[in-house]
């Protein structure tokens, strides 16, 4: 009778400490996805940041690209509008600001003296760093909910999972849209 | 891929365990035979040893690394490019935080990690680095660094080379007495009682005591060479592009000055490139701290258009031959992990490089900037501050603040 009892409690003490090791282990991936968040938010308000500064200097000598300095503007308050709980629309807008701002860089190529101001060639490796950390929270962020997915659906975490509700978290995706878009061909 | 640092703590704190009792049966040896006691007063002594030493490098840690090194501590305006780079790569990478950056004055390209933990940790590269590699390059070598940095390697290896030392200044000692004959004493005293079995246990003494240090030390350039090759595949998959690592050690083995003169042997395994002697091709040489650079550069570059673990890990062993991987098993997940395609930005020419590299040395030497109208950038040493002087190119005078 007591070998049986101490039998019991000793696996009802393993299941308690195998629920508690799995809950521990989806809080801390779940942080993990949270942290990468963060980290996407920061360097998107840094580049909403840096972007007004860009314009106004190449204004200075590319007073006749009216068009794609407006549009860099318009994507960027676009992007600002757009409320961080939306994952895809977020990235949507982004991903805009994104394009429009490699075609301001390319517009900047045809202007030499644009090229050699040391303020502008500051500004592009600051832009040109935010766009690479951006891609890189990405990365770091879109790995941590794949593990935080594969947790969450995959046998015996799942049971876990279930029982305290955590629920999946949304991939931040980049569709560019040059490669949706089917070449033109000119001939 | 993120508990990689779980997986590599198992396996490490085997080979510590190993190492452990190799030191405490020599330890043991060296007392049966020289020390009129037990075994145990000579692991006693080995045990002390081994605690003074780890108490000393405890103590010194990293600031005498980079001390010894002469590395100089920057900021972002020093050197934007590089402080940028890092801070990337520690995104990438999810450290916790950025690691303190140096730079080294020395023309051979080259680069290290430091600090035990994530919280306290530095990389440092040299002016020579700054100068060779392009952005992506860069980025790929400090992606390897901070791969050391987030793997725990500093510690680990630091360990591990106090358990060597410990090793070999035992067995040194022990082939002095039997040299000086210090083993004779103990004989002496209890001579007639030995027997067959005393002598057996002399000769596995002296056995353990020559091949110890040998062991000790292959099995420490073995776990150092694994920790290059697992910071090469970490370094692939943070930066998703395996080409920028590999194209930078290629960069980096046609330089011909490659021996940096402030590396020593302890220091060694934290480099990017092995620091002190340039390796043979092709040579399979088992007492080096670092793999040879062309198998490196083969196995990133056979990576074929992925960037993860378990492709990288499939690499070293088809360029290798090797049955056995470097990845832990756990982090073989199959999962393909795409590589990038290579930037189309128009890099940084050298001449812009060594620019940027020396402006950075020259702030950290207290030389005053002074932008010129004319497109000049005039660099002060500080000993004219006050006075005023005449640009070289169109003659407007400056004052120097």
């Amino acid at each position: 009778m007591i070998i049986l009892l101490v039998v019991v409690i000793a696996v009802l003490a393993l299941a308690i400490l195998w629920v508690a090791g799995a809950y521990n282990t989806l809080v801390r991936t779940r942080n993990d996805m949270r942290n990468a968040w963060s980290q996407i938010d920061v360097q998107l308000k840094r580049r909403y940041d840096l972007i007004p500064n860009l314009v106004e200097t190449v204004k200075g000598y590319a007073k006749h690209e009216r068009e794609t300095l407006d549009a860099v503007i318009r994507a960027r308050q676009q992007a600002i509008n757009v409320t961080a709980d939306d994952v895809q629309q977020k990235a949507a807008a982004e991903n805009m600001l994104s394009q429009t701002l490699r075609s301001l860089f390319a517009l900047a190529e045809s202007y030499p003296d644009l090229k050699a101001n040391q303020n502008y060639l500051a500004l592009q490796e600051e832009l040109t760093s935010t766009e690479n950390k951006i891609g890189f929270a990405r990365q770091y962020y879109n790995d941590a909910v794949m593990r935080l997915n594969n947790k969450i659906e995959m046998f015996p975490s799942n049971i876990i999972a279930n029982m305290f509700n955590f629920s999946a978290g949304q991939f931040f995706e980049v569709e560019e849209a040059t490669q949706r878009e089917a070449p033109k061909v000119e001939f | 891929m993120w508990e990689l640092v779980r997986a590599n703590q198992r396996r490490s704190t085997m080979l510590v365990i190993a190492m452990a009792f190799v030191l405490a049966a020599l330890g043991y040896a060296i007392g049966h035979l020289f020390l009129s006691g037990e075994g145990w007063s000579g692991l006693a002594l080995a045990v002390i040893l081994w605690a003074v030493l780890a108490a000393v490098t405890y103590a010194s840690g990293d600031s005498i690394v980079l001390a010894l090194s002469r590395a100089r501590r920057i900021e972002k305006q020093h050197h934007p490019v590089l402080y940028n780079i890092v801070e990337e790569m520690t995104i990438a990478a999810g450290l916790p935080q950025m690691p303190a950056i140096y730079i080294i004055d020395d023309p051979a390209p080259n680069a290290f990690a430091t600090g035990r933990t994530p919280q306290k940790a530095a990389v440092a590269v040299t002016a020579g680095l700054l100068e060779t590699l392009s952005r992506d390059e860069l980025q790929g070598v400090i992606a390897h660094e901070l791969a050391h940095i987030k793997n725990r390697d500093v510690l680990y290896m630091t360990t591990l080379t106090v358990m060597v030392g410990t090793i070999v200044i035992l067995a040194a000692v022990a082939r002095h007495m039997i040299w000086f004959g210090g083993g004779r004493r103990r004989t002496s005293r209890r001579s007639g009682g030995g027997g067959q079995a005393e002598v057996f246990i002399a000769i596995a003494a002296v056995v353990l005591m020559i091949l110890a240090p040998l062991i000790a030390r292959l099995l420490y350039f073995a776990a150092s060479r694994r920790r290059e090759y697992v910071a090469d595949g970490c370094a692939a998959l943070f930066t998703r592009y395996p080409e920028g690592l590999a194209s930078a050690l290629e960069k980096i083995s046609r330089t011909t000055r490659s021996k940096l003169a402030a590396a020593n042997e302890a220091t060694a395994p934290m480099y990017l490139v092995n620091p002190l002697k340039v390796s043979k091709a092709g040579l399979a040489n088992l007492s080096a701290t670092h793999p040879p650079i062309e198998e490196r550069i083969r196995i990133l570059r056979s990576m074929g258009g992925e960037a993860g673990l378990s492709r990288y890990d499939s690499a070293y062993r088809q360029i290798t031959g090797r049955a056995v991987g470097v990845v832990p098993a756990s982090h073989r997940d199959g999962q393909v992990t795409r590589a990038r395609a290579a930037a189309r930005r128009e890099e940084a020419d050298r001449r812009q490089r060594v620019r940027q590299a020396t402006d950075a040395l020259w702030q950290l030497n207290d030389f005053i900037f002074v932008p010129c109208a004319c497109g000049t950038k005039l660099k002060v040493p500080p000993e004219l501050r006050g006075r005023s002087l005449a640009c070289p190119h169109c003659g407007r005078e400056h004052a120097i603040q």
